[in-house]
């Protein structure tokens, strides 16, 4: 082949431009732009229904956008699943029976032009002393390193993961995660969507964060933290106007419920001590880490606002 | 990319499967020497010329083949409900290469099946030139072919829990109207709808083995024609199931 730039590669994994989708009157993917360089590893970050699995669909070819173009490896991302690029592990599936561990990752090996070896994939998953076990027989944690597994075997230069870790315990959680360190340290492409904020945190060069089928924050894990990790203060406070509680240091919104109110704060410290001195009569104290599902819904009345 | 290893554990996993013994292997093999059995001298079954564990012989191969070919329904079935359809969406195995590893097992199954009914055949005497066994297999291979696109389409419509009671009824259903459990009397209502159901041309493959030609223009085309349409309605509802996903 010639040409320099055909022997290096595209450097873009992923180029999603104005992609969206609905689901009869469910906009589930509302127009995102989402570009993924090749040896990144990025979480996609999101609470349940922000459109997490609609766009890994899209990018998998598993169902058409019904607006804008995505592009895997620079072209349509059939070619690229047809080429063997991909690899994946999809939210939801089970497996197939009457196999054992082994002849199944075989039997996904046998698909792809460039397999890992059987043994390397089962040993990177920890799947050695199953490795004769009937599929069918495989506990809940078992069956997801199995399809890890099947994910992995294909060697993939992309590797595309929906909510992995959702029915693994604690240890089958670590080793997966050490297992991803070491393909991202091999210079594999790595998506994964995720809900754990934490999990963003530990494994992802890069979050996107988004909610309602929009992409609300995308940038290192380190600023998406900042911006969800904001604390909220509620109170017990029927005399105080709304304007005048935003405007104390270090709240950024304000609300009412009733007789209590709620202020999410970018500096928690500052506004409870402000609070207090201006309004010493307040009672039942709460000060919470705002959940992510909060933090995203305070992200989207951003956006829209 | 070939999909010769992908079936062959696709075979592997059927010959693990126990419901295919039981529908495809041991039902006809018992079958076959419950009725046939008493009946082995009876050179011409109720006058159609053709000896009881003859007839009874391919009754029997065209209900355990049947079983055979429209159990890939179940397999699929299964495998759309384990999401396995949408793993292999995202491999290079193409549609087109998915659905002949589907057919071709279940082409190897039914050949498993019918050679074990020969062997039963045999045993209650019945006694081919190997020209004519071949012959008669052709026959039976060829009046497969609308049950492989029939069972590729219950796989595609059904679920795992609908389709067991479906596969099982169809079959008994198919296997009663095509003349497996005794000769249809010419001239009668059944007969006459016989003639446009694929199940009867397969359980007439065994005028083959008689020298005679099992089918008539009419055999040809009613095979033909229902290949056809259930092969486009097979594709039909491949496209809608996976559109949706």
């Amino acid at each position: 082949m010639h040409g320099g730039g055909k022997l290096l590669g595209p450097s873009s994994a992923i180029e999603a431009r104005s992609l969206s989708k609905r689901y009869g009157s469910i906009e589930a993917v509302r127009g995102i732009d989402l570009d993924v360089a090749a040896g990144e590893t990025v979480a996609l970050l999101g609470p349940n229904g922000a459109g997490k699995s609609t766009t890994i669909d899209m990018v998998l070819g598993l169902s058409q956008p019904d607006g804008g173009a995505v592009s895997v490896f620079g072209g349509p991302p059939a070619e690229a699943i047809g080429g063997g690029l991909v690899g994946a592990m999809l939210q939801s599936g089970a497996l197939i029976r009457d196999l054992s561990v082994r002849e199944l990752i075989a039997m996904v090996a046998s698909l792809y032009p460039q397999p890992l070896e059987v043994q390397d994939a089962m040993a990177l998953t920890g799947l050695d002393e199953f490795a004769s076990q009937r599929t069918q027989k495989l506990s809940g944690g078992q069956t997801q390193r199995v399809r890890f597994a099947v994910a992995l075997v294909s060697n993939p230069r992309l590797l595309i993961l929906d909510e992995p870790t959702v029915a693994m315990d604690v240890e089958g959680r670590r080793s997966f995660w050490q297992t991803m360190r070491e393909l991202a340290s091999r210079g594999k492409t790595i998506l994964f969507a995720t809900h754990y904020l934490e999990e963003a945190d530990a494994y992802a060069d890069r979050a996107v964060l988004m909610a309602s089928g929009r992409i609300v924050a995308d940038g290192p894990t380190t600023q998406i933290k900042a911006m969800v990790g904001a604390r909220t203060i509620r109170a017990t406070l029927p005399a105080a106007g709304l304007a005048e509680l935003a405007e104390l240091p270090g709240v950024s919104a304000a609300d009412r419920h009733g007789q209590a109110i709620v202020l999410s704060c970018s500096d928690s410290d500052a506004a409870i001590r402000a609070l207090l001195e201006r309004f010493p009569e307040a009672r039942d104290i709460e000060i919470a880490a705002a959940g992510l599902e909060e933090a995203f819904l305070e992200l989207t009345a951003a956006e829209s606002s | 990319m070939s999909a010769l290893p992908y079936t062959r554990f696709e075979l592997l996993r059927t010959l693990r499967n126990r419901r295919f013994f039981i529908l495809s292997l041991a039902f006809p093999v018992i079958l076959y020497f419950l009725i046939a059995g008493p009946q082995r001298t009876n050179h011409d079954l109720l006058g159609s010329g053709i000896s009881a564990p003859l007839y009874y012989m391919v009754g029997m191969v065209a209900f355990g083949t049947m079983s055979a070919m429209l159990s890939s329904g179940a397999r699929i079935a299964t495998e759309r409900a384990a999401g396995w359809t949408r793993q292999l969406r995202i491999s290079p195995l193409s549609p087109r290469a998915y659905f002949r590893a589907k057919v071709l097992t279940a082409y190897l199954m039914a050949l498993l099946s019918m050679a074990v009914l020969y062997v039963c055949g045999a045993s209650l005497g019945v006694h081919l030139p190997a020209s004519q066994w071949l012959r008669m297999t052709a026959m039976i291979v060829i009046g497969l072919a609308p049950f492989a696109a029939l069972g590729i389409l219950l796989g595609h419509l059904l679920t795992p829990d609908s389709i067991g009671p479906a596969l099982g009824g169809g079959v008994a259903l198919l296997a009663f109207v095509g003349g497996t459990w005794f000769p249809l009397t010419t001239h009668s209502v059944l007969y006459d709808v016989a003639r446009y159901i694929p199940s009867y041309w397969l359980v007439q493959a065994s005028h083959v083995a008689l020298g005679g030609k099992a089918w008539d223009a009419k055999g040809w085309l009613v095979v033909a024609g229902w290949t056809l349409v259930l092969a486009a309605l097979a594709r039909r509802a491949y496209r809608r199931d996976t559109a949706r996903l």
